[in-house]
């Protein structure tokens, strides 16, 4: 099977070795999903793959036969963006925008998960429904580093969405 | 056409707060902002290029010596390979900032441990990467023994003193004094887009794509690298994925990646691995820094010393600037600065975010906190206490200064206790909680830019200019004067970047991008008003534009009428000066952080941090605070977790990643707050603005390190402090 790539068909690569990463930005080219590491410590190349996160540097492309695939450009579009890419905008939530793809994605999908009570090292009772509160969405965003240092604002972007939806 | 305006005295017209649009200062988006949350904003590496091969640079395995053979036999057989380029060209580090010229070239001779000295070019990335891993190399390296390593062991060349009065006998005259020796660890600057470039040569003309703070210097490092004339390069760096330092002159990879165009006759793409940034690009020295510190019994200081040791490379230049703000932050009759230098074979050190002041200020501010405790004293009146009247060695006065209002506001507004205070006195569970305080300071400057405005016949404008935009707020912040000028809708203003085709600005480094090249739009939007208000028959300054309409005199027309079918384009060319001799100028602040301190581990959590800064006038509140906020980020890491580690033994650099130097993750930063001081320096720009991309950086480490010993006791005199520091400094 292929693995659809934010809804499109896409020929797994003839070379094993080329990671998700490199397969999304060098062959399908979406370059909206970044690279700062390539050993999964950065969290730039954040994607969701059947809609959970995942460093798609730390996996090989060939890995993914007939899974789907969400980048950043599958969440939004400028004339169609998020919730969240709203929000980004709105509190500064960037500076260079580098890691901003990946914080996006990965707040994405860390919503989904507190909605789906996954605790965290953040939550005091692991048997309750995580509460949406600062020190949940900074420990579950700690794999996304963002070195121009607008965590402060990140946060603030995600709180206003969370609260939103909660 | 070109205007100049040259700052010989300070602009006391304020030209700006006199517009009608409105728009300067407000919190406005980002007009970049959607491009970057959809992943549709190119950084270098993304142009999609036709037939681009891609190469990998290849790094030397050992400390000093000679390359002697690169054999590039050893991968012709490797899928893809199609070529080693061992150039002579090829340069074995960055350019320093603002250079202007080549860094050191020829790779074969090898002065630090993972310094490039060739690049495998192949058909695909992989293929490029398997072939630099297996191409195998000759060398003589120099025995280890002969390698100086340690900054502490070699003798020092002394690079920068101050001295005035004298500071021995001053300190033994002192009724309050510290005598304190601090260190602190190399930094880097780790922005998360790795260093990469793509290079196209069609045989007479050379097209980069570089992630390049500075395009302005750099066109003329690369053109030196290459033996190139300027008017063959175009350097195009329209989003630039954070610099803080490491992206402000000319990087090995591209270098590379124009040679083996150039050879190939075909596009090359090259990114360093996050690994090769690490140890090839920039470190910031790391320091050894003594403090000597002396009041009288009001606590005022009469003795005021500051000495640091700093490291470099054999033949670079660069020294790191320690003691740049003590020269004017506080008096102190009998002063004695001074930088010494240690030439080692590690990496090269350069500029890092906030150069000097970044490791200078934090521990001066730590040295200030033992200083008020000794004296018994408040540390916010111990600094309201020591800000000079004048320059305390040049005695020439201050431009504009917002030191006390700094500390004031952000004493207020943060609920700073002005009790008596001791170490130990609130706990919670098992967490000991403090707070500290810290000046801020960045010296100011600014340098010649230009800038391209044009109104165009729709009634749209446009600004052109090779000034970048790495994170700080270009894109905005000049919208905002060409809007505000010309009274014109943000949204009708484009903001031109990153392209050496447009005239030069000054760069994004050293904190001066925004007061300079924002003038050198502001000097042509004044040109431009000259310009309508010729057409209307009355005088600049009579002339009111706002939300596209000219007003004088009471008649009102719509500037597109105005405009006609002539647009108007000018250049503005915005020259320094000599007023930086005149006046002393430097963007201040204060910081004040509550931490909390494990009493079984040694941990320290940063719960809250407050800074107020008074950098001139703010161009746009949104940016400018992210700018803030982003410095006292590095604070954090500076204070707690940041060190950058080398082998004894070879000198190489160990925690080369992101896994083992430790930059700040979200749940490290709490809620930043911010107060930005009204302000307008009109002797730093005739925009009233100053820079604010360093200011948060400079100082407020030192106001967690004293949070740290007023939490739990643990006066440390080392940064970054460490968990295992600050249990071993514990008070039983």
């Amino acid at each position: 099977m292929p693995m659809s790539v934010n809804g499109e068909d896409q020929k797994l690569p003839a070379d094993p070795r080329t990671s998700l990463l490199d397969f999304l930005r060098h062959a399908v080219g979406l370059t909206g999903t970044k690279k700062g590491c390539d050993h999964g410590q950065c969290g730039a190349c954040t994607v969701l793959v059947n809609g959970t996160r995942i460093n798609s540097c730390l996996t090989l492309a060939v890995m993914h036969d007939g899974d789907e695939i969400t980048t950043i450009e599958g969440l939004g579009t400028p004339a169609t963006m998020s919730a969240l890419q709203q929000a980004f905008v709105k509190h500064d939530g960037y500076q260079c925008g580098y890691c901003t793809p990946g914080q996006i994605c990965s707040a994405t999908a860390m919503l989904q998960e507190i909605a789906a009570g996954w605790p965290s090292d953040a939550t005091d009772d692991l048997l309750a429904k995580p509460k949406l509160s600062g020190e949940e969405i900074r420990e579950r965003m700690s794999g996304n580093l963002c070195r121009c240092g607008a965590y402060s604002n990140i946060v603030a972007a995600i709180t206003e969405v969370a609260g939103n939806v909660s | 056409m070109s205007h100049v305006f040259e700052m010989q005295k300070p602009d006391e017209r304020n030209r700006l707060d006199a517009m009608k649009q409105g728009v300067i200062g407000q919190p406005m988006d980002r007009p970049d902002g959607i491009a970057k949350v959809t992943g549709t904003a190119t950084y270098a590496a993304e142009y999609a290029i036709k037939g681009c091969a891609e190469g990998v640079l290849v790094t030397a395995p050992f400390t000093r010596g000679r390359v002697t053979r690169i054999d590039a036999g050893s991968i012709t057989g490797m899928p893809g390979v199609i070529r080693v380029i061992d150039d002579a060209r090829l340069i074995t580090r960055s350019a320093q900032a603002a250079a202007g010229e080549a860094p050191d070239q020829g790779p074969l001779t090898v002065h630090y441990f993972g310094q490039p000295i060739a690049l495998v070019v192949a058909e695909r990335f992989e293929q490029a990467r398997d072939a630099a891993m297996a191409l195998k190399i000759e060398f003589d390296a120099d025995d280890l023994s002969d390698v100086p390593l340690d900054p502490a062991a070699v003798e020092t060349e002394l690079i920068e003193t101050t001295a005035q009065g004298d500071l021995e006998q001053a300190m033994k005259d002192a009724v309050h004094s510290v005598d304190l020796t601090f260190t602190t660890e190399g930094h880097a600057s780790a922005a998360m887009e790795p260093h990469a470039a793509i290079a196209e040569w069609d045989g007479e003309q050379l097209t980069v794509h570089a992630s390049l703070q500075m395009p302005n210097y750099n066109i003329s490092e690369l053109a030196d690298c290459l033996g190139l004339e300027e008017d063959k390069i175009r350097c195009l760096s329209r989003y630039v994925g954070g610099g803080f330092g490491s992206k402000l002159g000319i990087s090995p990879e591209a270098v590379a990646a124009a040679i083996a165009a150039m050879e190939l006759n075909r596009p090359v793409r090259v990114v360093m691995s996050r690994q090769q940034v690490f140890q090839t690009i920039m470190r910031r020295t790391e320091t050894e820094q003594r403090l000597r510190l002396g009041t009288d019994a009001d606590g005022r200081l009469t003795a005021f010393g500051h000495e640091a040791r700093i490291s470099n490379l054999p033949n670079e230049e660069y020294t790191e600037p320690v003691v740049q703000s003590s020269q004017l932050l506080y008096g102190g009759e009998h002063r004695l600065l001074q930088i010494e230098l240690a030439r080692i074979h590690c990496m090269t050190a350069g500029s890092v975010r906030g150069p000097g002041e970044a490791v200078g200020m934090p521990v001066l501010e730590a040295a200030m906190d033992e200083l008020a405790e000794q004296a018994g004293l408040d540390p916010v009146e111990l600094r309201l206490r020591n800000i000079p009247d004048k320059h305390p060695v040049k005695g020439i006065p201050y431009s504009s200064r917002k030191l006390a209002e700094c500390l004031e506001q952000g004493a207020a507004r943060f609920g700073w206790d002005r009790g008596p205070r001791k170490p130990r006195q609130h706990r919670e569970g098992e967490w000991w909680i403090g707070t500290g305080m810290a000046s801020a300071a960045r010296a100011h400057s600014v340098r010649p830019a230009q800038a391209r405005v044009t109104l165009h016949v729709d009634g749209t404008a446009l600004v052109e200019t090779d000034m970048t935009d790495i994170g700080t707020g270009t894109y905005a912040i000049l919208t905002q004067i060409a809007a505000e000028m010309l009274g014109l809708d943000p949204a009708n203003v484009r903001v031109d970047l990153g392209d050496t085709r447009h005239p030069r600005g000054a760069g994004s480094g050293g904190s001066w991008g925004a007061a300079s090249t924002g003038s050198a739009v502001f000097v042509a939007c004044e040109a431009i008003r000259e310009q309508l208000a010729e057409r209307l028959g009355t005088s600049e300054s009579a002339l009111d534009l706002a939300d596209g309409s000219c007003t004088s005199g009471g008649s009102k027309k719509s500037l597109r009428d105005v405009i006609g079918n002539r647009e108007i384009s000018r250049i503005g060319h915005f020259k320094p000066g000599e007023l930086q001799e005149k006046y002393a100028a430097a963007s201040f602040g204060a910081f004040f952080a509550e931490v909390a301190v494990n009493e079984w581990t040694g941990e320290a959590r940063v719960r809250r941090m407050l800074g107020a800064f008074g950098f001139g006038r703010v161009l746009n509140a949104k940016t400018a605070r992210s700018q803030c906020i982003g410095g006292m980020t590095w604070c954090i890491g500076a204070a707690l977790t940041e060190s950058l580690l080398f082998d004894p033994v070879d000198g190489h650099l160990v925690n080369c990643d992101l896994a083992e130097y430790h930059v700040p993750v979200h749940r490290d930063v709490p809620h930043l707050e911010t107060i930005l001081v009204e302000e307008r320096d009109p002797v730093a720009s005739p925009i009233q603005a100053k820079g604010v991309g360093e200011l948060g950086i400079c100082g407020g480490a030192g106001a967690i390190a004293n949070a740290i010993y007023n939490a739990c006791g643990a006066r440390l005199r080392t940064f970054p402090m460490t968990p295992d520091k600050i249990l071993a400094a514990m008070p039983e």
